[in-house]
């Protein structure tokens, strides 16, 4: 069993066909996971870390590729607003990823690999799979589900349709359904990998070249979407990159350039580009009003579980108004809500960025 | 002291005065002081809504349902009579138009408890009358260019909105110095004052 401090990576491939959002259903589905902290007996002490777009079940512990510190590891530990010491945190990577749980780079029935044979997936799809982990790992009821971005659409997911498996939920920087701008976004990032033509209809498996060129644009232009206009005037302002003076050419003259370009190169290291293109599938799907007759109310009328919702004040992403759709909702069924927009400067990362207001919140929601 | 002593006597009498097992919605709540009361010693669900975003994340990190919003416009959001009591204190002078907060109090809650500060108080009334300046008093400290008070009211203007509104008084209290006053001459006497409506 695992102590506060070591966290256990497993796999877990289930024994049951995973139905789909789409009418198809995948089998032998692998789902890769880490946990954090003893389970207590009463198996009653266990919250779900849903993770984001690119993100990971390396919650708390070294990235395996980047070797950087997991992605949330300044809000899950010993003693930290997510307590290892008394809490089981659980974190499994999305089925349609590539760090480990079963994706369109994984092998199909016919040993090759799916590339575009994958079936477009869901968040709801998503969430299905974990909940299947869940009924592995024999917990019937979690204390509660936490995620951001595309991490709190699974744990908006998770309540409207596993009424009464957690008694929390906290939803941080997201929305319950993605808006014409998200989906534009998410657009212009797939037709960059599919206009790469090192991408081959999908099945670069084994060939020798990949689309990181366009998984690289890709990211760029989603990254500026992480960010704020302030936070990049002050990060980079109008500064060259090792340069006096502008090249006349296009090199990458200012610092921001030569920052996205280093984001986007990086980012080909450790994601696969058909798992970036199913993703941000299931995030443009992704409309929990639309799941439950159109009213978002009634996606939450079998809830029994007290929700935490916040936004940031400079997120233009998910911006602040998402987070009160689902606020209205939850009080149009009188579930108790709470709601905190919090001040900081990085844009729609601030969920993953040292914002001490956060650390309060979260911590305070989950005692 | 328990945490019901530490109250405001405006909200200790309101404390009080929720029955055991309601659900409460606290208009401007603050910190959660109140609704920690009611939750914890009176079985209330307690609900709340405040506009400032450091006093939500107290009243969130001491595990109290608190929603970040204007009372002004985000009354709105709830339905019609989604609980037993709601609770506005020492807000309605700051609310942009008091009459249709009255309204949204008790569309939302069946009955509502609100607390103002009376400005016919007798040292209001002297520091006018005598001095020629807005008041700043022991209960109202603040400079006229600075307060939050925009709409000051009196116990009787109140009275005879309610009046005219139809709303009805079940009870009310009034207070002087943190101490509760009888029923003579409150618009002269109190500093502030509670009514418990209903329409």
């Amino acid at each position: 069993m695992a102590s506060a401090l070591a966290s256990t990576d497993s796999s877990l491939t289930l024994p049951q066909l995973l139905p789909l959002d789409s009418g198809q259903a995948l089998e032998r589905v692998t789902i890769a996971y880490e946990t954090y902290g003893t389970l207590a007996p009463a198996r009653d002490n266990a919250i779900l870390v849903f993770h984001a777009l690119t993100g990971d079940q390396h919650l708390a512990s070294p990235h395996p590729i980047t070797g950087k510190p997991g992605w949330w590891d300044r809000m899950v530990g010993p003693g930290k607003p997510i307590d290892t010491g008394r809490f089981h945190v659980i974190c499994a990577n999305v089925v349609g990823s590539c760090m480990g749980s079963t994706g369109p780079a994984s092998v199909a029935a016919d040993s090759k690999p799916y590339g575009m044979r994958f079936p477009v997936i869901t968040v709801r799809d998503m969430v299905r799979a974990q909940v299947a982990l869940l009924d592995a790992l024999g917990i019937e009821r979690l204390h509660a589900v936490v995620g951001g971005s595309m991490g709190g659409m699974q744990a908006l997911s998770f309540a409207a349709n596993f009424p009464g498996r957690t008694g929390r939920v906290l939803a941080i920087a997201t929305s319950a359904r993605h808006s014409a701008q998200n989906i534009a976004f998410h657009e212009v990032g797939r037709q960059a990998i599919m206009a790469d033509p090192a991408w081959q209809g999908g099945d670069y498996y084994g060939t020798g070249s990949a689309p990181d060129k366009g998984l690289a644009v890709a990211r760029m232009a989603a990254h500026i979407t992480y960010l704020s206009e302030a936070g990049l005037t002050d990060k980079f302002g109008r500064r060259l990159q090792d340069r006096d003076a502008k090249s006349f050419g296009f090199d990458a003259d200012f610092q921001v350039e030569s920052y996205l370009r280093h984001q986007g190169i990086a980012f080909t290291d450790r994601f696969d580009a058909n798992s970036y293109l199913y993703i941000t599938r299931a995030m443009d799907y992704f409309d929990l009003a639309e799941e439950h007759g159109g009213r978002l109310a009634d996606a939450f009328a079998e809830t029994d579980a007290r929700f935490c919702v916040v936004s940031f004040d400079t997120d233009w992403l998910y911006p602040t108004a998402e987070s009160r759709a689902i606020v209205h909702a939850l009080n149009a069924v009188a579930a108790p809500v709470s709601f905190v927009e919090l001040s900081a400067p990085f844009g729609h990362d601030s969920f993953l960025l040292d914002v001490p207001a956060l650390d309060r919140v979260v911590k305070g929601f989950l005692e | 002291m328990s945490a019901r002593a530490a109250l405001r006597p405006d909200l200790a009498v309101i404390a009080d005065h929720v029955p055991v097992g309601a659900s409460v919605l606290d208009v401007g709540c603050g910190d959660g002081a109140l609704m920690a009361v009611l939750q914890g010693e009176r079985g209330v669900d307690a609900r709340g809504m405040e506009i400032d975003p450091g006093e939500v994340e107290k009243a969130v990190s001491r595990g109290l349902s608190v929603v970040q919003g204007d009372a002004d416009k985000d009354l709105a959001d709830y339905p019609d009579g989604a609980f037993d009591f709601a609770i506005l204190s020492q807000t309605l002078q700051t609310a942009a138009r008091p009459d249709l907060m009255l309204d949204e109090l008790l569309r939302v809650g069946r009955r509502a408890f609100v607390s103002f500060p009376n400005f016919a108080h007798w040292r209001m009334r002297g520091s006018l009358l005598f001095k020629g300046r807005m008041p700043v008093t022991r209960h109202l400290p603040v400079s006229w260019f600075e307060t939050e008070n925009i709409h000051h009211v009196t116990v009787k203007d109140f009275s005879e909105l309610l009046a005219a509104k139809g709303v009805k008084v079940e009870r009310c209290w009034f207070f002087s110095g943190g101490r509760e006053l009888g029923g003579f001459a409150p618009n002269l006497r109190a500093e502030y004052a509670v009514f418990q409506l209903s329409r």
